[in-house]
């Protein structure tokens, strides 16, 4: 019998793709994914269940699918996105109504992969140049996102120890950038000049799209347990980030008040960075990717190299603007594909 | 050791320095890697690097006219971690012994400071990017074992430099030991280095704690440069004469990789290696016959 696999937000860039690489594994028998919001890419076999922000009809979907496998890639991590309250319900309380599915007697839940990130060691002064997975960060959490995915992991480690019968997998995901993935930082990147803290060039690590899923992919493959930072070789200078993607950096921010500054600019429209963004701009961060590689993966892109595949495809939409084919979810047309007794299934059989 | 003794470029490929030693957990990297500067992953650059030495040549050999003795027990090769004596308000040692190694051993030291330096703008970059380093627990261990590096650190920490004049050569509390247990931890050998020329380059007279707090610094100094060449003192160094005096290396006959080593052990050797540097600089002093010519 093949793996049952939900995958939470599916709607989301990285649901999505993780449904792909999924249904083209022939050893997955069943895809089920949830999300607030439809599938933003075209799927075959997996089947969308809409759900509410914190997931509460997840325990029911768990008894009914018998899934034994579950991808929880609907952690927020970008603070623009949706406000405080939505992120906390999303992000902590969700996770707790997944993890209590997940534990509830006679489950047949027996590996969970979480994709978290790197915000969890936060970036501060009195930071080591790397962190391992072992430590944890200098100060306490300040942002709303790093106090969430700090909790939900704080939930996880628990649940781990409750259950041992089940492989529990927590990525802690450093900054992507890649062909396709919109986020804070691909946004200041996307113009002719790269924001900066004036008198700061912080050392800067990312990894590349495509690495994440694989990375995904890799751990459900091996049903690794334990936790693991997912991040491209070396750490780069912001501002030869900038300089690869053509860019020029301006100190546009002030080393002092630089909150304030960074609010006043997205109260203007002008660029939205969020806090966790402006530390990293201050200091930087670096995450140790040898556990992971020990455990065998192997990476295609470094950092710069992520960087450089962002810079590739920003040129490309430069010329002939969003190039990715738009996709719309229609009901009624992916339940015929699904449902209808005369479309051929081929990897059925 | 490289080149003709002035300045010396040091060995580069792809703009990245070669490790001296390659560990067996950190295989090569075949992977395609656009980089476009070359700022290591300490932030350091050895193209500024070796224009900060360009520049600083002449304050090293003209101004200070640093002499050394005993820089053979320097190691060429694999991970040592330096320690010295730590003087003046702006400390004067650390280029100066930074420079010296550089430029006359060619190979690359990363000097490791507070992290309160990485927090300023602009120094902190410059800092960074001149091999400098926050001095971490973790940072130096990556440094020193696993790459082989050679670090410096200041045992003294802040309390070295921010003491006064009238307290001078006589050496700080070295913190808790932290930098033998870091040396156990990676298996590198301690080399002390003593300084004489520091002290008298950038004097403290005065300093202000209520200001110091205010201003979230180690400490606010009142210098003897301050009063004769105002705030350009801040800047201007006495060409005192330096005189550097490298010391046996210390190695410790314990296994490295060890999750904690024994307090007093620790402790024991921290102190003894203090005393040994307390009295070299003494004999220096013994042997000194001016500030300004040695």
């Amino acid at each position: 019998m093949g793996k049952r696999v939900l995958i939470t937000g599916l709607g989301s860039f990285w649901g999505g793709r993780m449904a792909q690489a999924l249904e083209a594994d022939p050893d997955v028998e069943h895809i089920i994914g949830l999300d607030v919001t439809e599938p933003q890419v075209p799927l075959e076999r997996t089947e969308y269940v809409r759900a509410d922000q914190s997931y509460s009809i997840l325990s029911r979907i768990v008894k009914a699918t018998q899934v034994d496998t579950i991808v929880h890639t609907f952690l927020v991590v970008d603070s623009t996105r949706v406000s405080g309250r939505a992120l906390h319900e999303t992000n902590v309380i969700g996770t707790m109504n997944l993890l209590a599915a997940a534990g509830a007697e006679e489950s047949s839940v027996r590996h969970i992969i979480v994709k978290s990130s790197a915000l969890v060691y936060g970036s501060s002064r009195e930071d080591p140049a790397w962190f391992r997975e072992s430590m944890t960060r200098v100060h306490p959490p300040r942002t709303r996102v790093e106090r969430s995915l700090t909790e939900v992991e704080d939930y996880l480690r628990d649940f781990a120890d409750d259950n041992p019968h089940v492989v529990v997998t927590l990525l802690r995901f450093t900054n992507v950038l890649g062909t396709d993935i919109v986020t804070p930082i691909s946004q200041a990147l996307e113009h002719r000049v790269a924001p900066a803290i004036l008198g700061f060039d912080p050392l800067m690590q990312f990894v590349e799209e495509d690495d994440v899923i694989r990375c995904l992919k890799f751990v459900f493959d091996r049903q690794l347990p334990g936790v693991y930072n997912v991040a491209g070789d070396g750490r780069i200078p912001w501002s030869e980030v900038a300089h690869i993607c053509e860019a020029r950096v301006v100190p546009a921010l002030p080393p002092v008040l630089t909150g304030t500054v960074a609010d006043t600019l997205a109260a203007l429209r002008v660029m939205d960075l969020p806090p966790e963004l402006l530390d990293l701009l201050r200091y930087g961060r670096g995450v140790d990717n040898r556990k992971l590689k020990q455990a065998g993966f192997r990476y295609t892109y470094t950092s710069a190299g992520a960087v450089e595949c962002f810079a590739r495809a920003r040129r490309l939409r430069r010329t002939i603007g969003e190039s990715r084919p738009a996709y719309r979810y229609e009901r009624d047309v992916e339940q015929f594909f699904r449902r209808s007794p005369a479309v051929v299934h081929r990897h059925e059989g | 050791m490289a080149g003709d003794g002035t300045v010396v470029g040091l060995p580069r490929t792809s703009g990245a320095l070669v490790p001296l030693r390659r560990e067996e957990w950190e295989p090569e990297s075949e992977l395609h890697d656009p980089r476009l500067s070359d700022v290591d992953e300490w932030g350091r650059s050895e193209n500024i690097r070796a224009l900060v030495r360009r520049l600083y040549d002449p304050i090293y050999r003209q101004w200070f006219r640093a002499e050394w003795d005993g820089l053979e027990k320097i190691p060429t090769e694999g991970g040592a971690l330096i320690v010295a004596n730590h003087a003046g308000a702006i400390p004067s040692d650390a280029p100066v012994i930074m420079h010296g190694i550089e430029s006359e051993l060619g190979r690359p030291v990363y000097g490791m400071a507070d992290h309160f330096f990485k927090g300023l703008p602009l120094v902190g970059t410059m800092w960074s990017r001149g091999g400098g380093v926050a001095a971490h627990p973790e940072n130096a261990y990556r440094l020193l074992r696993e790459q082989g590096q050679l670090a410096l650190v200041f045992p003294e920490g802040t309390k070295g430099p921010g003491k006064l004049y009238s307290e001078r050569y006589r050496l700080r509390r070295f913190g808790r030991g932290g930098f033998v247990e870091i040396a156990m931890r990676a298996g590198v050998p301690v080399v002390p280095i003593a300084v004489v020329g520091a002290e008298e380059s950038m004097p403290i007279l005065w300093k202000s704690g209520a200001l110091a707090r205010i201003l979230g610094v180690p400490y606010v100094p009142l210098t003897a440069n301050m009063l004769m060449f105002g705030p350009l003192g801040l800047l201007a160094y006495f060409p005192s004469k330096f005189r550097l005096k490298v010391l046996d290396p210390v190695t410790f006959d314990v296994p490295p990789d060890q999750e904690r080593y024994s307090r007093s052990r620790v402790m024991d050797h921290a102190e003894q290696i203090r005393l040994d540097l307390q009295e070299t600089i003494y004999e220096m002093l013994r042997q000194r016959r001016s500030i300004w010519f040695g």
